[in-house]
Formats: C-alpha cells, sequence, structure tokens
C-alpha cells in the first residue's frame, strides 16, 4: 500500500489527474424484500480501504460480495448502517466510483469508441472526450479496435473496454464484480498483469469481487472473506476476516511462501485443502 | 466485416430452421434483377388470367373489364387532370395520419413501456380503447371534427396508433436489464437513457411496428374515403361503383396496391438501415 502512497507522492502531476479515495462501510447491512419475505444477506460490515489500495472482496457465492460492491456504486443502498467515499455518504450513483461488472455489458450497436465514451462524466468537451478515449484505449492496449464494435472482439477484449469504460469516469474508487470470472484461465491471469499495469498508472482505490483465491492473492493488498458466523448456519454473511497479503506486487506466482496463506483462505471458505494427502497445495 | 454481421443478424429475425436457411443464403445469392423478374412472374400470370378471363366472356365487361381498359381508363382520368389529385389527396392523409399516430406512439408507447406508474394508470384505459373496432369511432369523428381532412387524418392516426404504441411498450420492457443498469452505474437516467439505451436497443421492434402501422393507415384511408369524401382512391372507389364504371374501380385497387407497396418499401429500406446501425 504504501507503493501506491509513494507513487503518488513522486508524481504531482499524477496526483493531480488521477483520485483515489477512502471507501468506509460502517455496521453496514443489506436486506432485501420486507415484513416475512424479509431476507438479510449482509450485516454489521465494518472495514475501510485506504485511498490507493486493491482489496479483494472473497466468499462463497451467494455470500453477498456483489451486493457489498453495489452498494458502494449506489445500485443498491444500505438497509443498516452507512458506505461512505472520503467521508461523504453514497446515497446513489456516484460520479466518485465506477463499475466494471462480471459480464462487459458493451452497447452492441456502438463501436468501441463509442461505448468508452460512455463513461465519460457527462459535459466532457468533445477534444477532450476524444483525448481520453485515445488514452483509454492505449491503456488497455485497445488502440487498434477502436472502430470495432463489440461482437467483433473477443471476450477477454470486451473486458478491456468494459475496464476502459468504468475508467473513463476517473473513480476514484474502481469497483470490480469479478469482472475476469468468464474469461480462460490464460486471458484471466492477461487481464490480472494489465489491471495492476493500470492501477500502476491511475492508482485509484479497487475493491474486486472475486471467488478465485489465487486472484486474490496476486492483485490485493488484503483480503477481505466474507462468510457465515460460525455460529449461525442459515444467517446473514458478515467480514469473517481481514487478511493483509505479504510482498509488493507485481508477485511471483509462482511464491510457495503464500502457499499456507491460500490454504487458509481456502479453509475460511470452507474448501478442504487436502493437506494431508501431501504439499501439493503448496505448489500448485 | 460486414459481411460477418449479416448472417447473424438475418438468423436473428427469422428463427427459420437451418435447412430453410441453407435455402434462403442460396436464393440471397441472387443478384437485384434477377429477384425482380423472379418477383414479376406472378403478376404476369394474374395479368394474363384476367385477360383470358374478360376476353373470353366468362365474365361481362361491367364484372371484368380487360386490362387495357384500365389502363385507358387511367389514361383518361390523367388527361382530365384527376388522377393525381386522387392520389395525392390519399397520400397526403396516409403520411399526415401516419406519422401523427406514430410520433403518439412512440412517445406513449415509451412512457408506458418504462414506468411503471405509467402503465398501471393508463394501460388499461388505452387497451379499452384498443378494443373498440376502430371504424367504429367513425360516427364520434364526423359528429365533432366534421366531414372535412382533419376528421379523416385522426381516423388514420388511430389507426397507426396502435401499432406502433402496443410493439414499443412490450418491447421496452424486455430491454436487456443488464445494460440499462451499466448505463445507470454511469449516471444515466430519463431522457437520456431511453436514448442512450432503451430505444436503440429495441430499434427493431419500433420497425415492426411502424410497418404494421403504416398498413393500417392505408387500410383506415379507403374507410375514411369510403365513408366520405369527394376526393381520393378511396372516393374513386364508391364513386366508380356507384357509375358502373369498373374499370376505374379496378384502377382504384391497382393504385392502391402499387402506393402502399412503395411507401413499405420506403419504410424497409430505411428499416434495413437502422436495423444495420442499431442491431444487436
Amino acid at each position: 500500500m504504501s507503493v501506491q502512497t509513494d507513487v503518488r507522492a513522486a508524481d504531482p502531476a499524477i496526483a493531480d489527474a488521477i483520485r483515489a479515495s477512502e471507501v468506509r462501510f460502517t455496521g453496514f447491512g443489506k436486506t432485501f424484500g420486507t415484513g416475512e419475505a424479509a431476507h438479510t444477506v449482509l450485516a454489521d460490515v465494518d472495514f475501510a480501504a485506504a485511498p490507493g489500495e486493491i482489496i479483494s472482496i472473497l466468499g462463497a457465492s451467494g455470500c453477498g460480495k456483489s451486493t457489498l460492491l453495489r452498494a458502494a456504486g449506489g445500485l443498491g443502498p444500505a438497509t443498516a448502517g452507512t458506505v461512505t467515499i472520503d467521508g461523504t455518504p453514497v446515497t446513489g450513483i456516484d460520479g466518485r466510483a465506477a463499475v466494471a461488472f462480471q459480464e462487459p455489458r458493451l452497447l452492441p450497436w456502438r463501436t468501441v469508441r463509442r461505448n468508452i465514451e460512455l463513461g465519460l462524466p457527462r459535459g466532457t468537451p468533445k477534444a477532450a472526450a476524444r483525448d481520453a478515449v485515445d488514452e483509454l484505449l492505449e491503456l488497455t492496449g485497445m488502440s487498434t479496435k477502436g472502430e470495432l464494435r463489440p461482437k467483433q472482439i473477443s471476450g477477454g477484449m470486451a473486458q478491456r473496454v468494459s475496464l476502459a469504460r468504468a475508467l473513463a469516469r476517473n473513480p476514484g474508487v474502481l469497483l470490480l464484480d469479478e469482472p475476469f470470472g468468464a474469461l480462460d484461465a490464460l486471458t484471466r491471469i492477461k487481464m490480472q498483469d494489465l489491471l495492476l499495469d493500470i492501477h500502476r498508472q491511475r492508482p485509484a482505490t479497487v475493491l474486486l469481487v472475486t471467488h478465485d483465491v489465487d486472484e486474490a492473492l496476486q492483485l490485493s493488498d488484503r483480503i477481505v472473506v466474507l462468510g457465515r458466523r460460525p455460529s449461525e448456519d442459515d444467517g446473514p454473511s458478515t467480514i469473517t476476516s481481514i487478511v493483509p497479503v505479504p510482498g509488493q506486487r507485481p508477485r511471483d506466482r509462482a511464491d510457495s511462501g503464500l502457499g499456507h496463506l491460500r490454504a487458509e483462505l481456502l479453509a475460511h471458505l470452507g474448501v478442504d485443502t487436502h493437506a494431508a494427502a501431501g504439499a501439493r497445495s503448496a505448489s500448485d | 466485416m460486414a459481411a460477418d454481421i449479416a448472417p447473424r443478424s438475418e438468423a436473428a429475425q427469422t428463427p427459420a430452421e437451418a435447412p430453410a436457411r441453407s435455402t434462403g443464403s442460396r436464393l440471397s445469392r441472387i443478384p437485384g434483377w434477377g429477384r425482380l423478374g423472379l418477383g414479376l412472374i406472378l403478376p404476369a400470370l394474374i395479368l394474363a388470367l384476367w385477360q383470358t378471363l374478360s376476353s373470353t366472356g366468362v365474365f361481362t365487361f361491367v364484372q371484368l373489364p380487360p386490362p387495357l381498359a384500365v389502363v385507358d381508363a387511367a389514361i383518361e382520368l390523367i388527361q382530365r387532370n384527376d388522377l393525381w389529385i386522387h392520389v395525392a389527396i390519399s397520400v397526403q392523409r396516409v403520411l399526415l395520419g401516419f406519422v401523427l399516430g406514430a410520433v403518439l406512439g412512440l412517445l406513449l408507447g415509451s412512457l408506458v413501456g418504462l414506468s411503471k406508474l405509467a402503465d398501471l394508470l393508463v394501460a388499461p384505459t388505452i387497451g379499452a380503447f384498443r378494443a373498440v373496432p376502430s371504424l367504429a369511432w367513425v360516427p364520434l369523428l364526423l359528429l365533432w371534427i366534421g366531414l372535412g381532412e382533419d376528421s379523416k387524418v385522426t381516423l388514420i392516426a388511430i389507426g397507426a396508433f396502435f401499432p406502433v404504441y402496443t410493439t414499443l411498450a412490450a418491447s421496452l420492457r424486455h430491454v436487456d436489464t443488464n445494460l440499462v443498469e451499466a448505463a445507470r452505474s454511469f449516471g444515466y437516467s430519463g431522457l437520456r437513457l431511453l436514448l442512450t439505451v432503451q430505444l436503440p436497443a429495441v430499434v427493431p421492434s419500433i420497425f415492426s411496428g411502424l410497418r404494421l402501422a403504416l398498413a393500417q393507415a392505408w387500410l383506415f384511408l379507403v374507410a375514411a374515403e369510403l365513408l366520405g369524401a369527394s376526393m381520393g382512391l378511396g372516393f374513386l372507389l364508391t364513386d366508380s361503383q356507384n357509375n358502373g364504371r369498373t374499370d376505374r374501380l379496378l384502377l382504384a385497387i391497382v393504385l392502391l396496391a402499387i402506393f402502399g407497396k412503395i411507401t413499405d418499401a420506403l419504410l424497409g429500406y430505411l428499416e434495413r438501415k437502422a436495423v444495420a446501425r442499431w442491431a444487436a
């Protein structure tokens, strides 16, 4: 984390143009429905992401990871507690946050370039918009694809466009909802590297929802694990642990030192790592 | 790249089975003049049958005058400068009524398709009005608006309104919620959201609604002109019937077919342009 802070301090020009905001969940809870049908998904979530930090939100399916992320983006308000960005509450769609979803969600009738334009803040002058999109196409390695339609590009490229569209908003908080979840393993690794590359140049605070332990270890400063309290089987999810990831990015994918952490995280998620079967899990 | 797009959008429009589609793709390679030629075979046969039936005396001249008599009737009306007046006034009524009805259909269809409140408030009422056979409005229109142009255009607009309204309201409810949410997350809402995401997403439905509306507009034109007019193709129909001029009557039918087809083809051309531009 100190790395990002240093980068921004060293280059005031970047610090001026690029925002990184603090995101804080205080007593956050979310209940869907009312009365008999009420279903509480999340409760008592207390947690803050420092400016420029990359936080992975890890948890089993249906534990409320996306719900937490959507609340930070103003897509689904808190029913208990608050979410704040830089101290002011998120009450609706918020210009300080931008979301990239698991599906690219590009408008099929618009070119790549025009899709990225969609993310620009309202009222961006034409010339500035063109420059900003050029820069984002460059940043995501899509410079030669700007005039293509979404169905003419691969799934990985579509996710790059989705990322570029989110970055076009110049967000202080980048909310990534399993953005690489639907990609093949190789493309996913490339996209993870791309994300780190982008983060070095535009160090926004990143909240990344994932169910991939390796992805979380590779990318994050800290990993927030969501799950049910051991005492109640059917209750809402909350934060079961916050795991700092040692070392600096980019991390060696073969680092066996992270092996025990991987096993620990999998155990948090209720997965048996079969450690008794040998040291395989450490080198996997 | 364009070639890459075309087959997919075709496949999306026609849920035809694989064998039928392969025939279609072979026929789609026929050049333009070839298609025109194929399309003209049936009209030529009809014309030949018509000529045979009238010249061999199966039908009397009053029942079915031969094709050339219809051509003569056209020439006569052209020379008297009447034909173009009939055609022009009918086309004008159709276009005015169509545009009026379509614009209202787009506005109300958007409102009902997007707003749950509007849906609950006005959709049942519009549905009830739609259940009234539209020609039932004619006596009221005559009473309220009179026999002039306004009542005819209004009747045509009523006919054009419902197909546009219905298809738009229904298709807007099925726009991909993921796309809408993504745009909302980037600060789009209200009219901007409608114009950026929702309307472009339903362009194909809008055009099928518009084409239905145009067909309705011609239908209601004839109805309006049959009921009370001194000009127009519908008037030419009744006037010829009253005077026993079957040749003119047939001429009016042929002209309705021609102009109906021309306006539909123009709209079809716009539809292809729009679908290529906006289709998913």
